[in-house]
């Protein structure tokens, strides 16, 4: 377990380098060079901003001088201050990641919650009503616009009904509340974000949870377990389920920059501060350092997503620790 | 092909596909007013037999910028594919019929550009670029190509060993050759089901972009930023929000319908 643990960790080296080598090729499509302001008289980043790039990144340095500081950067997490309000970015992104892993979470949690079973339940009926219903369901997921979704039910719940807020985290009289109408505040502004980004999620996973199962059920030591006449119960949760869940984990782990990227769409069209929406008005206000640092911490957090996966998955699944063993 | 024909939801996805090509090619004559034609006096009416959709709140009409906005929507979504198979293929030919070094410097490069999240990677470049249709279609396509890189690369993999691919070696054939005329189109069929699919993908960025005002600007009409102007109307004008949202929403399923069915033709054995 310690050298798979090992063998993984060495993998990370690579892709972290490839992180900061491609974050640096982004850094130099940054307009503004000195040419460009002859060129343009509508200038949309005054000379004064360019200044600033050159400052913090060293733009007018050699390339190779210029990677080097901006790795320096990354190892001391420094990505420099925010041009919008001068407060450094890693402090600006840490307090915002709490939210939008919060509301990612209880998506991921959902998606679970209900994805398993609906896939599970169309695979062992197959071809039934109920299969063909989540067909429907599943391709109406895969083709919804979820900014869409969010408006038509920000419009239903929030402008017709006035049952749910439609903005923010919190109330106005938050404050004031007790603690459990704090909780309930929190959960009626989190409902509709946490819903639609759980939206297109679940039609994925129940898919793929819908083909591992008819899979494994067409296996040998399927046809044997019903061959010695165990209960279908114990065949479906005891010998099926469990094998079909398996490669859920690693989707789980690859599902995450998916649901990074919903959330620049969902917390901004809810107006929740969290990390997408930050990155979202940084693009607005073409605030560089900020959106370098979450493009950069955005990766990280897939990177450490995947791996989380890859363990867990090494921890369920014995044969991956010994099949990676023999290769090289 | 007729296996294909055969499957009802498959024909669907191509009929919706034909129908929106359609009002996008020939939208001058399908319209009766032109898509910014601003008529203040007539801002925010219902859909009515003079304006079919209704009119947004210049009171320009609806169902024109929908049908000018479909040029747009389609457009994007076809190159930046285009742009994304080029390089997909491109670089899963190197790595697959190479081998060694390359194929895992390559590979590496996938799994580098899969860890960014890709909203945040197209956001960032159109930022710091221009948000202009051009610009929108490039990065789609760089940002999108890694899926099919891996695909090319396993079908190569397993057709390399092959042993008309050692006959052509063996006759003399430059290894250029091997790779255009022998094993890519071999290789091709997981590409066009995973091109289908990502057109409709592609549909959606756009559009998403288009609502969070970094992509297509207006006044030129695209789904997404006519769904942006709707959002301020979201109380009074339910055509400004309903209609944009379902044509994107018919589109995709178009796309994917059509990609699913061609999966089941071109790919029996998934």
């Amino acid at each position: 377990m310690l050298s798979y643990l090992a063998r993984r960790l060495a993998l990370l080296v690579p892709l972290l380098i490839g992180i900061s080598l491609i974050s640096f090729v982004v850094i130099h499509c940054a307009p503004g060079k000195p040419t460009d302001v002859q060129d343009q008289l509508n200038q949309k980043v005054s000379l004064q901003v360019r200044e600033r790039l050159e400052k913090l990144y060293g733009l007018d340095k050699p390339l190779g001088e210029q990677y080097l500081q901006w790795l320096v950067r990354l190892c001391k997490l420094d990505f420099g201050v925010s041009f919008s309000d001068s407060r450094p970015v890693t402090q600006k992104i840490v307090e915002r990641i709490p939210i939008t892993l919060t509301i990612n979470l209880l998506s991921l949690f959902l998606i679970l919650l209900f994805a398993v079973p609906i896939g599970v339940w169309s695979a062992v009926r197959e071809g039934s009503r109920f299969d063909q219903c989540m067909t429907v369901f599943v391709f109406i997921g895969f083709a919804m616009p979820t900014f869409w979704l969010a408006l038509l039910l920000m419009k239903f719940f929030g402008v017709t009904l006035h049952w749910l807020p439609v903005s923010g985290i919190r109330s106005l009289g938050f404050d004031y509340y007790s603690l459990w109408g704090k909780i309930l505040d929190y959960a009626r502004h989190l409902l509709l974000p946490v819903l639609i980004s759980a939206f297109t999620g679940l039609a994925g996973l129940t898919r793929y949870m819908r083909t591992n199962m008819v899979h494994v059920l067409q296996q040998d030591y399927i046809r044997t377990a019903r061959a010695k006449g165990l209960s279908l119960q114990r065949i479906y949760f005891h010998h099926a389920l469990k094998n079909a869940l398996l490669p859920v984990i690693t989707v789980l782990g690859l599902s995450i920059p998916g649901l990074i990227s919903g959330s620049v769409i969902s917390e901004s069209i809810f107006a929740i501060p969290g990390m997408g929406k930050l990155f979202y008005d940084a693009v607005m206000a073409r605030d560089y350092p900020v959106i370098m640092g979450v493009l950069v911490i955005g990766a990280w957090l897939t990177l450490l997503g995947n791996l989380a996966a890859d363990i867990a998955y090494s921890f369920a699944d014995p044969r991956i620790r010994i099949a990676s063993r023999k290769e090289p | 092909m007729i296996n294909l024909l055969r499957n009802k939801l498959t024909l669907s996805g191509a009929i919706i596909i034909v129908l929106m090509s359609f009002f996008a090619v020939f939208a001058p004559v399908i319209c009766h007013y032109q898509p910014d034609d601003i008529d203040i006096g007539n801002y925010l009416l219902a859909p009515s037999a003079t304006h079919w959709l209704g009119t947004d709140l210049l009171g320009r009409d609806l169902f024109s910028r929908m049908v000018y906005g479909a040029r747009i929507s389609l457009s994007v979504g076809l190159v930046s594919i285009g742009i994304a198979v080029v390089i997909g293929i491109f670089f899963g030919a190197l790595a697959g019929y190479y081998g060694g070094v390359i194929d895992t410097l390559v590979m590496r490069f996938v799994d580098i550009m899969l860890c960014f999240p890709s909203i945040f990677l197209i956001l960032a470049l159109v930022a710091l670029l221009e948000p202009n249709i051009m610009v929108i279609m490039a990065v789609i396509g760089l940002t999108g190509w890694m899926g099919i890189a891996r695909l090319i690369r396993a079908e190569i993999l397993s057709l390399k060993e092959r042993d008309f691919v050692s006959a052509a070696r063996a006759c003399g054939v430059s290894d250029i050759t091997i790779i255009a005329r022998h094993l890519v189109p071999n290789a091709i069929g997981p590409v066009i089901v995973s091109a289908t699919l990502g057109v409709a993908a592609a549909i959606l960025v756009e559009s998403s972009l288009s609502f969070l005002g970094i992509g297509v600007q207006p006044p030129t009409p695209s789904w997404g930023n006519i769904l942006m102007d709707a959002k301020s109307s979201l109380g009074v004008a339910w055509w400004m929000t309903l209609f944009p949202g379902l044509a994107i929403f018919i589109t995709v399923l178009g796309y994917n319908l059509l990609g699913e069915g061609l999966r089941d033709t071109l790919m029996p054995r998934a």
